[in-house]
C-alpha cells in the first residue's frame, strides 16, 4: 500500500549528510508508490535538494539562520512540512538535532517517536519500529497508537539509494525566534578523516592503562594509514580524560561500520558495541579471553596490548 | 532557585549480557538476582548538575521527583544524601506500564504544583529503555526552553548558560527561566554520599501524590494513555564465533592476524 513518508534531512557542507541520504534509501523501501518528502534547512538548502536521491518532494528554505541548530526554529518548519503533506511516518537521524526534534514534534502533533530504531516497517497498516533498548542487551519492537509514526533512525542502519532527486520543491517559511540563544560555537578543529567515513577504527578502552596507550594506538593507526584509519575510544576512556570525548564510540558517542575495528582494551559492553557492532570485521585485543567483546569479535588475540600492539605494527610494516 | 532534578530508578544497566534475562510473557527485564536496583547514572549526574548551581550561590533549594513503585524512594534518598532539600514520589497504579509521554504528563503536573520552579534537571536518557525522551516532552508540556545534552550548566541573570557537544565541536547556549535541561555525562561524576549524608538524608522530607493529587485522568495515564506501545521485547542473537589467534608469543600472534586480514583482504 502506499506510504507517504517525511524525511528531515541535515545539511553537511551544502549536501544531505550520509545519514540523510540513508533515511531516504529506508522512506523508499516504505513508502512503495507513495510520496518520500524530504525537509532541507539552511543556507544552500534548495541547491541540495536534487541531490536527495529517492525523495519525491523536497521542502527548503534557504534561510541561514536555520544552519546552526535551533530546535524552536527547526520545529516550526518541520510542522509547516508535515501541514502541506500528509505524512504517515516521519523519519528523522538520530543525531544531535533529531534526538531534541523526535520527542519535541511528536509532543507537538499529538503523537509519538520510537528512538534510535534499527528497522522500521509498514506492516499492513501498523508501523512497527524496532530498537536496541538496555544499551543493546535488549531488542524492543514498538507499535504506535497515533499517527504519523515517528522515528529517530541509528546511523548506518539503511543504505542509500541511487536515482533521481525531488521534482517539486516547496519553500517553507524562514527561522523566526529561537528561545535558545547560541552564544559562542567552538567547532572542532578539523583535522584528517571523520570516525564514521574511516575503513579502519582503533579504539581504546580502560585496559590501555593509562592516557599514553593512545600514543601507541595512534602509531597503529599511522601505519595502516591516516587517509583511512582513525583513532575511537571506549567512554572508560573517555571518562578518564584520557582522550576527547567526539573519539567516543557507543550509544552515547558516534556510531561507526568500518571494514575493521579494532578494539584494545575494551570489554565490549553492549553500550559500547551498540556503536560499532555493524563493523564487517571486529578484531578484540584483551588479556581476557572471557570477555564480552569476544561475542562480537570475529579475531580475538588474548594478552596484553602493550607487548601485542607494537608486534601488529611490526608485522604491518614487514609485510 | 528553585531546582527539580528527575530521577528514575532502574535495573543496574551495567549488568553483564550473560546475567541479562527477559520475562517474555510480560516483556519484562527480570532484574538479576542480587544486583539492586540502582538510580538511572544520567540522573545522578542531573542531580550534580543542579547542586553545583545550589552551590555556586545562596537560597537556592533542590526537589528531586521520581515516577515510581515504593521502592523508588531509594532513588529519591540517594540525591537527598547527595544534597537535594526534598523529595516527591509519584506512586499510583494508573502511572503504570506508560510511555515517555504519560510519564512527562505526571511529572508536569507535579511540577505545576509545586508550582514556582525555575528549571529541570533530567537525565539525557534512562539507562534502562534508552529513550531520551521525558525531559523534552516535559519541557514541550510546560511550554518551556529546553537546553539538551548539557556538559555544563550554570545559573545566569534570568536564565541558565549551557555547554553542548554537537557534532564534532561545542555550543555555548542561553535560555531564560524557566526551562528544562537535560544532562549528559560529560558534565562529571555524580558526588559520592558520605555516612552523615545519608543519616541527614533520613530527616529530609519526601511526599507521595497519586493522579488524584496531580488533577490527572487515569485514562491519559500509564498504559491506557500510551502512544507508543511495547509489542515484543527479546534477547539479541550475537555472532559468537570469535576465532582466537594463535601464537606462543606477541610476534608470532601478530605474524597470525596480520596474514589471516591479509587473506580475508580486510587489510
Ligand atoms: C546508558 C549508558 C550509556 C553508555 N554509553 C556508552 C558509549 O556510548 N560508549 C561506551 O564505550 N560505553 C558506554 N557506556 C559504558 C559501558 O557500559 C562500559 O562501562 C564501558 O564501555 C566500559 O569501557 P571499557 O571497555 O573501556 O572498560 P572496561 O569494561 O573496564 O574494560 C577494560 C578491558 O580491558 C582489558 N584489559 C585490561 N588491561 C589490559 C591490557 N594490558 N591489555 C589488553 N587488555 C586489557 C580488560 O580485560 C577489560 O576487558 C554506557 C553506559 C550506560 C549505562
Amino acid at each position: 500500500m502506499p506510504r507517504n513518508v517525511l524525511v528531515v534531512g541535515e545539511l553537511n557542507d551544502g549536501a544531505p549528510s550520509a545519514t540523510t541520504r540513508e533515511l531516504l534509501g529506508a522512506a523508499c523501501g516504505i513508502a512503495a508508490s507513495g510520496e518520500v518528502g524530504v525537509v532541507l534547512l539552511g543556507a544552500g538548502a534548495s541547491a541540495a535538494a536534487p541531490a536527495c536521491a529517492g525523495a519525491t518532494r523536497a521542502y527548503t528554505s534557504d534561510d541561514a539562520e536555520y544552519d546552526a541548530f535551533r530546535g524552536d526554529q527547526w520545529l516550526r518548519a518541520i510542522v509547516a512540512a508535515l501541514d502541506l503533506g500528509d505524512a504517515d511516518l516521519v523519519l528523522i537521524a538520530q543525531s544531535t538535532a533529531g534526538r531534541e526534534l523526535g520527542p519535541r514534534l511528536a509532543q507537538r502533533r499529538g503523537t509519538a517517536v520510537a528512538m534510535d530504531c534499527t528497522q522500521v516497517v509498514d506492516d499492513g497498516g501498523t508501523w512497527r519500529a524496532t530498537r536496541p533498548a538496555y544499551g543493546g542487551n535488549a531488542i524492543a519492537t514498538y507499535t504506535f497508537a497515533t499517527r504519523p509514526a515517528i522515528a529517530t533512525v541509528r546511523p548506518k542502519s539503511f543504505a542509500a539509494v541511487e536515482g533521481d532527486g525531488p521534482a517539486t520543491i516547496t519553500a517553507l517559511p524562514g527561522a523566526g525566534e529561537s528561545r535558545t540563544r547560541i552564544v559562542s560555537r567552538e567547532p572542532a578543529a578539523a583535522e584528517g578523516l571523520r570516525l564514521e567515513d574511516a575503513r579502519v577504527v582503533v579504539s581504546g578502552g580502560r585496559g590501555l592503562g593509562a592516557a599514553d596507550g593512545f600514543a601507541l594506538l595512534q602509531q597503529l593507526v599511522d601505519t595502516i594509514g591516516r587517509d583511512r584509519a582513525v583513532l575511537g575510544a571506549s567512554r572508560a576512556a573517555v571518562d578518564l580524560g584520557w582522550c576527547a570525548q567526539s573519539m567516543q564510540v557507543g550509544l552515547t558517542g558516534r556510531v561507526v561500520a568500518p571494514d575493521l575495528y579494532i578494539a584494545v582494551g575494551i570489554s565490549g559492553a553492549s553500550q559500547h558495541m551498540s556503536g560499532c557492532s555493524g563493523a564487517r570485521t571486529i578484531i578484540a585485543i584483551n588479556r581476557d579471553a572471557d570477555a564480552s567483546i569476544m561475542d562480537f569479535a570475529r579475531y580475538g588475540v588474548i594478552g596484553d596490548y602493550k607487548q601485542i600492539v607494537p608486534e601488529l605494527i611490526a608485522a604491518l610494516r614487514g609485510g | 532557585m528553585h531546582l527539580v532534578v528527575c530521577a528514575k530508578q532502574i535495573p543496574d544497566p551495567e549488568t553483564p549480557a550473560s546475567a541479562f534475562r527477559i520475562d517474555a510473557a510480560t516483556n519484562r527485564v527480570v532484574p538479576a538476582p542480587g544486583l539492586p536496583l540502582v538510580l538511572s547514572q544520567f540522573d545522578g549526574i542531573a542531580a550534580e548538575a543542579a547542586l553545583r548551581i545550589k552551590e555556586g550561590g545562596t537560597g537556592h533549594k533542590i526537589t528531586v521527583i521520581s515516577l515510581g513503585e515504593e521502592q523508588a524512594a531509594a532513588a529519591i534518598k540517594q540525591v537527598l544524601a547527595m544534597g537535594a532539600d526534598e523529595g516527591v514520589l509519584l506512586r499510583d497504579a494508573a502511572f503504570e506500564d506508560g510511555d515517555s509521554h504519560t510519564t512527562a504528563t505526571a511529572l508536569a503536573a507535579a511540577i505545576r504544583k509545586l508550582g514556582d520552579v525555575d528549571v529541570v534537571c533530567c537525565g539525557r536518557q534512562a539507562a534502562d529503555w534508552d529513550m531520551g525522551q521525558v525531559g523534552l516532552i516535559l519541557a514541550e508540556l510546560l511550554d518551556w526552553p529546553v537546553a539538551p545534552l548539557a556538559q555544563s550548566v550554570e545559573a545566569v541573570a534570568g536564565g541558565v548558560r549551557v555547554r553542548r557537544g554537537v557534532g564534532d565541536g561545542f555550543e555555548t547556549i542561553e535560555t531564560s527561566t524557566p526551562a528544562v535541561v537535560t544532562v549528559s555525562n560529560e558534565l562529571g561524576t555524580p558526588r559520592y554520599p558520605r555516612l552523615p549524608q545519608i543519616m541527614a538524608a533520613a530527616k529530609k522530607p519526601i511526599v507521595t501524590w497519586g493522579a488524584t493529587d496531580l488533577g490527572l485522568d487515569p485514562a491519559k495515564l500509564g498504559a491506557a494513555g500510551r502512544r507508543l506501545v511495547l509489542e515484543r521485547l527479546a534477547l539479541p542473537t550475537k555472532g559468537g564465533n570469535v576465532r582466537l589467534i594463535e601464537g606462543d608469543t606477541p610476534a608470532e600472534q601478530a605474524a597470525a592476524l596480520v596474514a589471516q586480514l591479509r587473506a580475508d583482504r580486510v587489510l
